[in-house]
């Protein structure tokens, strides 16, 4: 049994925060950059042009890449091998308490959802997803999401009849619907099948994963998604033009015969998150 | 892009001459409000308290910046999302608040009422809370301290930039989009 100290989990989260904040994973900064590069409307091109020197400003004066530091999602592999000596959830909440008072980022979470919204002041409690697997590490993932375009987030659970038409139609409707508020262009997670819960979930798993669909066809259904939405015209921020959606992927699930979940993620052009394995 | 520059305070014909689409870049002062600010604007006008500033003519900036680090007058200050604060708008409206910076659309009452009380919306750019911290020179807390991130500031802000989304003529760039 391998033994994982608090202090080394401690560090690998507030590490992973800071990257988050800080610095635009490079496969975003590449699709804003090709993006900005395609664009054909002025405002559009010039949208995205601040776009991208936001993520340079960001990195080297080290200024949050947006105000909203996000809720802290949390998603963690844990390998049925390793103990860890201290409390989990004890010990990344002291990481995301620490990294954002310490790095000036702003705390948005709030005690009590209706009745007591008061601020925690640490950008506390983190929510936290564990898996438990085969191996003696952990896999940690530190994922920002903000609160304007979780209000977008969209959860339909569909006839099982249903074919993939009318699926890309509810999603198309959706970003068109949301429109500038969830700051696009987006990256979409899609969960398809599972449970209710189980299809948001992968909406959010979705979202961070770098490669296409490894099935055929999730992937044309991907690419059919990516497609349709960018003719919505709906463009940068909201300003027009043919980039409302950066990237599409899907995560799916099984699912009861009486069911067909679709749970969308709309992650603004800001996704950030990082990666590490203990 | 061709831009137009405004200074605050901001005169009735800088107003007029905004359509939908205009490319703006402020100079001068705004002022931050966001949600809580709002909900506490409105109970302090309905218990006819006094205000924390005059809003003639005022700015509003739709944004609660992160804290400000060492040496530099706030941190990353990009626009939340307007629509949380259309039930609290026509309050600004009638205080004299005759612009608003958000992101995302209003609601078609919203629309109505920047009509009638000659006022404009923009949106600035979301997201993009590190470069606009570039535009701004200073940064006040004025009021309501206590609700952290989202207390309402002063900035002086330089070369702000903002789209003209709904002007006072029901001109709207969303809606000629779609």
């Amino acid at each position: 049994m391998r033994t994982i100290s608090h202090e080394e989990l401690y560090t690998a989260v507030a590490n992973l925060l800071v990257q988050a904040n800080f610095h635009l994973p490079d496969h975003v900064y590449q699709a804003l950059s090709i993006m900005h590069s395609t664009e054909q409307k002025p405002l559009a091109k010039e949208t995205l042009n601040i776009l991208l020197q936001n993520a340079t400003i960001a990195s080297t004066k080290h200024i949050p890449l947006c105000q909203d530091c996000g809720s802290v999602i949390v998603f963690l592999e844990i390998g049925t091998g390793i103990t860890i000596n201290g409390n989990l959830e004890e010990t990344i909440n002291r990481a995301v308490a620490d990294t954002y008072t310490n790095h000036y980022l702003r705390p948005s979470i709030v005690k009590d959802p209706l009745f007591d919204r008061t601020n925690t002041g640490t950008n506390t409690p983190a929510f936290i997803h564990v898996e438990i697997v085969e191996g003696n590490y952990i896999a940690i993932t530190v994922y920002i999401k903000g609160g304007g375009s979780e209000n977008m987030s969209s959860l339909k659970m569909f006839t099982p009849t249903a074919d993939s038409e009318e699926i890309i139609n509810y999603i198309v409707a959706t970003v068109k619907q949301a429109g500038p508020n969830p700051c696009p262009p987006l990256f979409l997670g899609i969960g398809i099948g599972g449970t209710a819960d189980v299809a948001m979930l992968n909406a959010k798993k979705a979202v961070l994963q770098k490669e296409p669909h490894p099935k055929e066809e999730y992937r044309r259904l991907e690419e059919a998604i990516l497609q349709r939405c960018n003719n919505t015209g709906v463009g940068p921020l909201g300003f027009g033009g043919n980039n409302t959606v950066a990237m599409v992927r899907i995560k799916d699930a099984p699912t009861h015969i009486a069911t067909l979940p679709v749970a969308l993620n709309l992650n603004c052009h800001s996704l950030r998150y990082r990666s590490t394995i203990l | 892009m061709k831009t137009i520059d405004l200074h605050t305070p901001i005169k009735e014909y800088d107003l007029q001459q905004l359509k939908a689409g205009h490319f703006l870049t402020i100079s001068g002062t705004i002022y931050t409000a966001r949600d809580k600010a709002h909900k506490k604007i409105a109970e302090l006008v309905a218990q006819k308290k006094p205000l924390p500033i005059d809003f003639s003519n005022a700015v509003i900036y739709y944004a609660g910046p992160s804290p400000a680090p060492p040496g530099m007058p706030v941190g990353a200050i990009g626009p939340t999302t307007s629509y949380r604060m259309d039930a609290y708008t026509e309050i600004m409206l009638s205080l004299g608040v005759r612009m608003f910076i958000g992101k995302g659309s209003r609601s078609s009452e919203v629309k109505k009422l920047l009509v009638n009380y000659q006022a404009v919306y923009c949106s600035s750019f979301g997201g993009a809370a590190a470069f606009l911290n570039q535009c701004v020179l200073d940064a006040e807390i004025i009021a309501f301290e206590e609700f952290g991130p989202e207390a309402m500031y002063k900035l002086t802000v330089k070369n702000f930039p903002v789209i003209v989304i709904n002007d006072m003529y029901g001109g709207d760039l969303y809606a000629d989009i779609q």
